[in-house]
């Protein structure tokens, strides 16, 4: 009887009488259109009126710790530009050596050898102190609130949410206030790096500290330890594993704000230099110096995960001195008689000028080429996805079709055809899938219809609050509630809709296309060993260098903004759907093979079903992608929250910016709570856990 | 009973005493008591009112003692209180209520400093998971204790190397703990325990990660050590058979409380209740009693009777009893007679060990 009237469904016909009837009557109640101007808060002059106040009144201190802070940057800079290049690439090899062995050692010579003869190293160095200063720094904070995190259950419960906002408010926005705060200059990078960097630190230290087994930590007291040696003897230690892991993760956060910080200029710092050269179009040099803030980011990665995973072996042999300490001696050894040899050979202290390698102009040439001879490509490729996918869903198929880009009129025997389209396919659906799947078919044909940005916010708020409330309780009802009531009364709501429209999309996309792949590469070991170094290297490339070969081919422009966000969002899709196939039960799929399941029967019938829990999660690490790069991609033109964060940036305008990112912060968390309590749901119901 | 574990050189002096020991877990446990008392008359109806208020009472009024050089064992269930009862005797948990006496004195008056240097040099104590540190190898991993006290590397090691000895581990002192297969890594997690050279050692359920035969090899070792060692001990299992091995007395805990108390031998003849009965129920009782078990007062004439001796297993006399309906006497190691074993004897003692009786038709 799919089409009795179920009591759990009645909210959502509600929710789809309230938006049809809103959507009827909105031209005539214009409060429904647009929350009317003269309610909304003006949350960001208070904002900047308290950012003036406590400029005036504690800048000196601000002022004061940036002076601070200024000396061992200027001193690491120092010391990274007088030792002679082939110094520090030697002593970068040892270390590459020590944790993790001949490869590393050898990738890393070849990168920073590169750095060298295309002459990015002064850029480099200065990019890599601020990394040098800001890492110590906030494995030491992140340390030390770990460790407060894990003796104080109440101090945790600050921490934690904390830390969530930290981590999912733009990069962007903290920039601003840093800068009035603390004033123009290297700090500003340093303390922003410091700022996004420390969480991760922080989590695994908890994580790792609670880890420890309590017998470990009872063996500990049995052996007499104080609380002291305990601590540091038996608990750290055991943990170290996962607090490296810290390290690592605070590491890669670190150089990815250093690159972003570097917008705000004056930092001659690689990231600037790929920015300054993106923005004149010189595509070439931006690529290759893309290509060193990339090489950077895959040697910190690989030396700090190789130092995690290190297992320093007991050598009873290595009795003497000299033996033990074999690295230090090494590299102290090396690094004296290198240092001279560079003072006679001056080719190993700079490298001269005119024997850099620049192939930028040749690149550029090249693109210009392509970028001529298949610019009807190009601009087909552009327009089908302008006119078919991006257009219908931002202003609706009732705005997008026209004799110009569809090729007809949009009449009323087509509106009444979509409408009855729908309504059986939504009935279709119901029957073989379900009331909910049935439900939203039909929610989804009303929004392609009227378009994202003509939803009347109260029936988005409405459905998003029920969405909430089905899926995570009453709490997470009221907390999407608040959230997006927020977003719309400090008057934001257009551009946020606007960016959950870019981001809408691909993440759909990304999850669509990523899923697949994983699926073909949890069956196909080839697939498999080949995507996973490209997924590496994605996920460990700061964002803007993702944005370049884009920007190239495509100009600036929504489209191109679109794409960059799907190449950095699938990634967690692939791994996601991978990982989840691969890690099924096996006596399931055994009885199912058994009972005569065919290949296909069994991967949708079978083994998808059992994996969309971890599946979701997929889906949520491609939303927070996503809107990561999403502020990211506002510099080559989108129109949402994330170039509101830009333009704060650059008008000075701490409340402007400010709201901005805790509005995509709000979007989301509640894009992560919901799809986290959909997936905890799933897998209570099939009884498994991630 | 005089022959009492003799076994292992034991004396009646007492190393350990617990007495009246409560664990109470819960929001506040303390309400339950005055003073940390443990005394309280009827143990079980207060255990079930403390029961009745959301705590949970892992250990209830436990009482026992534990001679010098001897093995007591614990048995019970899972979630019987075991763990937690050693935990309390070894302060890694905070008793609620009761007193330990150690050495005579008072371990829960112990201040922190105390009970550090009491673990350093009076403690051991093997856990279940092996609880090593991951980051150590072996030789690091035994010698922690003696780190800790400030110990310097080459005494550290001279000791280390002398418990590796003894518990064969010889040639491993390089490896790590995830190098090392169970039994292994116990045999360190045992030299590590010994290496101070602790008087009171503590074991919980130290065989039970183990497969069967690993188990019975680790159990000889054992007592191959406390041959050697002469440790006053406590063993945590709940596998009867390895009890029966190795235990001079032991208790069988229920629900937080003690239920019976005494040596193997006479938990099978004399089984409390139920409970201890389901324990013993598959024991080998034929190879566990000996002829003293079920000797029975001489009554009659004991001229012309075959003589045997007192700690003969029973299952070793069945051929001879099943042709001598009288029986035969049996003599302690002196030549003393202890009684008479007869076939009447025998199956007396099974049947004080069967739970469900035939009902017969009279
Ligand atoms: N920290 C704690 N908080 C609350 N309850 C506890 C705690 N530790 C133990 N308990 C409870 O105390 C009871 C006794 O636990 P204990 O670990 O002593 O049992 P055990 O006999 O050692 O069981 P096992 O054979 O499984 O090791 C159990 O019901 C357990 O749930
Ligand atoms: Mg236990």
């Amino acid at each position: 009887m799919p089409f009795t009237l179920d009591r759990r469904l009645f909210h959502w016909f509600g929710v789809i009488a309230v938006t049809l009837i809103s959507l009827a009557v909105q031209d005539d109640v214009t409060w429904l259109k647009t929350y009317p101007e003269a309610l909304v808060i003006p949350l960001s002059e208070w904002l900047n009126i308290f950012m003036n106040w406590t400029v005036e009144v504690f800048g000196w201190f601000f002022r004061g710790i940036a002076w601070l802070l200024e000396w061992p940057v200027k001193g690491v800079q120092w010391i990274l530009h007088t030792l002679p290049w082939s110094v520090t690439i030697f002593l970068s090899c040892v270390v590459a050596y020590a944790a993790s062995g001949w490869r590393l050692m050898a990738f890393t010579f070849a990168a920073t050898i590169y750095m060298v003869v295309f002459g990015y190293w002064d850029e480099s160095m200065n990019s890599v102190s601020l990394v040098a200063i800001s890492v110590p720094m906030a494995i030491t904070v992140g340390f030390a609130f770990g460790v407060w995190g894990f003796y104080s259950d109440r101090a945790e419960r600050i921490i934690m949410p904390s830390l969530d906002l930290l981590q999912t408010v733009p990069a962007f926005a903290y920039l601003l206030p840093i800068l009035l705060l603390f004033g123009f200059g290297t700090t500003v990078g340093l303390i922003a790096s410091l700022l996004y960097s420390f969480p991760p630190m922080v989590r695994n230290t908890i994580v790792g500290l609670r880890g420890v087994s309590v017998e470990v930590v009872e063996s500990g007291l049995m052996s007499g330890a104080t609380p002291t040696q305990l601590f540091w003897q038996v608990r750290v230690p055991t943990a170290s594993k996962q607090i490296l892991l810290g390290v690592n993760q605070a590491t890669m956060a670190s150089l990815s704000m250093v690159i972003v910080a570097s917008i705000i200029g004056g930092t001659a710092d690689i990231g600037w230099e790929v920015l300054s050269t993106m923005r004149k179009a010189q595509f070439g040099e931006s690529i290759l110096a893309g290509i060193v803030i990339a090489l950077i980011a895959m040697i910190l990665d690989r030396v700090t995960a190789g130092l995690a995973v290190r297992n320093d072996d007991y050598d009873p042999e290595a009795r003497t001195l000299i033996q033990r300490h074999r690295y230090w001696v090494i590299a102290g050894v090396g690094a004296v008689v290198i240092f001279l040899l560079a003072q006679v050979i001056s080719i190993l202290n700079d490298w001269p000028r005119g024997m850099e390698i620049n192939p930028a102009r040749g690149m550029n040439d090249a693109l210009t080429y392509v970028i001529v001879n298949f610019r009807e490509e190009i601009e087909t490729i552009k327009k089908i996805a302008f006119f078919f996918i991006m257009l219908p869903t931002k202003i609706g198929l009732q705005n997008a079709v026209s004799p110009y880009t569809w090729g007809f009129e949009l009449t009323l025997v087509h509106t009444v055809g979509y409408t009855m389209l729908m309504i059986a396919a939504a009935g279709w659906a119901t029957l073989r899938w379900g009331k909910e799947i049935g439900i939203a078919v039909l929610l989804v044909a009303i929004f392609a219809y009227f378009g994202l940005t003509n939803m009347p916010w109260p029936a988005l708020v409405l459905l998003c609050t029920v969405g909430g409330w089905k899926l995570g309780g009453p709490g997470l009802g009221v907390g999407t509630f608040l959230g997006l009531m927020f977003l719309v009364i400090t008057g934001v709501w257009p551009q946020a809709i606007l960016s959950v429209y870019v981001c809408g999309i691909a993440v759909v996309i990304s999850f669509l296309f990523g899923t697949s792949v994983g699926i073909w590469a949890a069956h196909n070991d080839r697939v498999s060993a080949f995507v996973r170094p490209i997924n590496d290297t994605l996920q460990t490339m700061p964002l803007f260098v993702i944005l370049i070969p884009f920007v190239m081919i495509f100009k600036i422009g929504e489209f191109t903004a679109l794409l960059a966000i799907i190449a950095y969002a699938f990634v967690p899709a692939i791994r996601y759907a991978e990982h989840g196939l691969r890690n099924l039960p096996g006596d399931v799929l055994e009885a199912a093979t058994a009972m005569g399941c065919t290949t296909r029967q069994l991967l949708w019938q079978v083994k998808m079903p059992l994996a969309l829990p971890v599946m979701m999660l997929g889906l949520n690490q491609t939303i927070m992608y996503g809107i990561a790069m999403l502020v990211i991609a506002a510099l080559v033109g989108t129109n949402g929250l994330g170039q509101r964060v830009y333009i704060g940036l650059g008008d000075g305008d701490f409340g402007i910016g400010i709201i901005a990112g805790l509005g995509m912060a709000i979007i989301a968390m509640i894009a992560d709570r919901m799809t986290q309590a959909w997936s905890k749901k799933r897998q209570e119901a099939l009884g498994i856990s991630a | 009973m005089g022959a009492e574990g003799k076994k292992n050189g034991l004396t009646d002096d007492i190393k350990l005493s617990c007495r009246n020991v409560w664990k109470v877990y819960g929001d506040n446990p303390d309400q339950f008591f005055t003073n940390r008392q443990g005394d309280i008359g009827d143990q079980a109806s207060h255990a079930r009112s403390i029961r009745e208020t959301d705590h949970i009472v892992a250990a209830a009024d436990v009482s026992f003692d534990v001679h010098v050089g001897e093995i007591f064992v614990i048995m019970g269930l899972s979630g019987s209180g075991k763990s937690t009862i050693v935990r309390c005797l070894s302060r890694l948990v905070e008793p609620t209520a009761g007193e330990i006496i150690l050495d005579g004195e008072d371990l829960l008056k112990a201040s922190d400093t105390e009970l550090i240097d009491i673990r350093r040099h009076k403690m051991g104590m093997v856990f279940q998971s092996f609880g090593l540190l991951p980051h150590l190898n072996v030789i690091d991993n035994i010698a922690f204790p003696l780190k800790l006290q400030g110990i310097g590397e080459a005494e550290r090691r001279e000791r280390a190397e002398r418990v590796i000895d003894l518990v064969g581990l010889q040639g491993r002192e390089s490896s790590f703990p995830r190098q090392l297969s169970g039994g292994q890594q116990q045999r360190v997690g045992i030299a590590r325990s010994l290496a101070v050279g602790p008087e009171l050692w503590f074991l919980d359920e130290p065989f039970s990660a183990l497969d069967p035969l690993i188990r019975r090899q680790m159990q000889d070792e054992f007592l191959r050590i406390q041959q050697m060692l002469h440790k006053s001990i406590v063993f945590i299992t709940h596998d009867f058979l390895e009890a029966l091995r190795i235990a001079d007395r032991m208790a069988i805990m229920r629900d937080g409380a003690v239920v019976q108390i005494g040596r193997p031998v006479d938990l099978i003849m004399n089984p409390a209740d139920d409970y201890v009965r389901d324990f013993t129920q598959d024991v080998p009782w034929e190879r566990i009693l000996t002829a003293a078990d079920i000797a029975e007062p001489t009554t009659g004439s004991i001229e012309g009777m075959g003589r045997i001796s007192g700690d003969t297993s029973v299952e070793a006399l069945l051929p001879y009893m099943a042709s001598h309906e009288a029986g035969v006497v049996v003599e302690s190691g002196d030549g003393s007679v202890l009684g008479v074993a007869t076939a009447h004897g025998v199956v007396s003692a099974l049947a004080s060990g069967v739970i469900e009786q035939a009902t017969v038709q009279e």
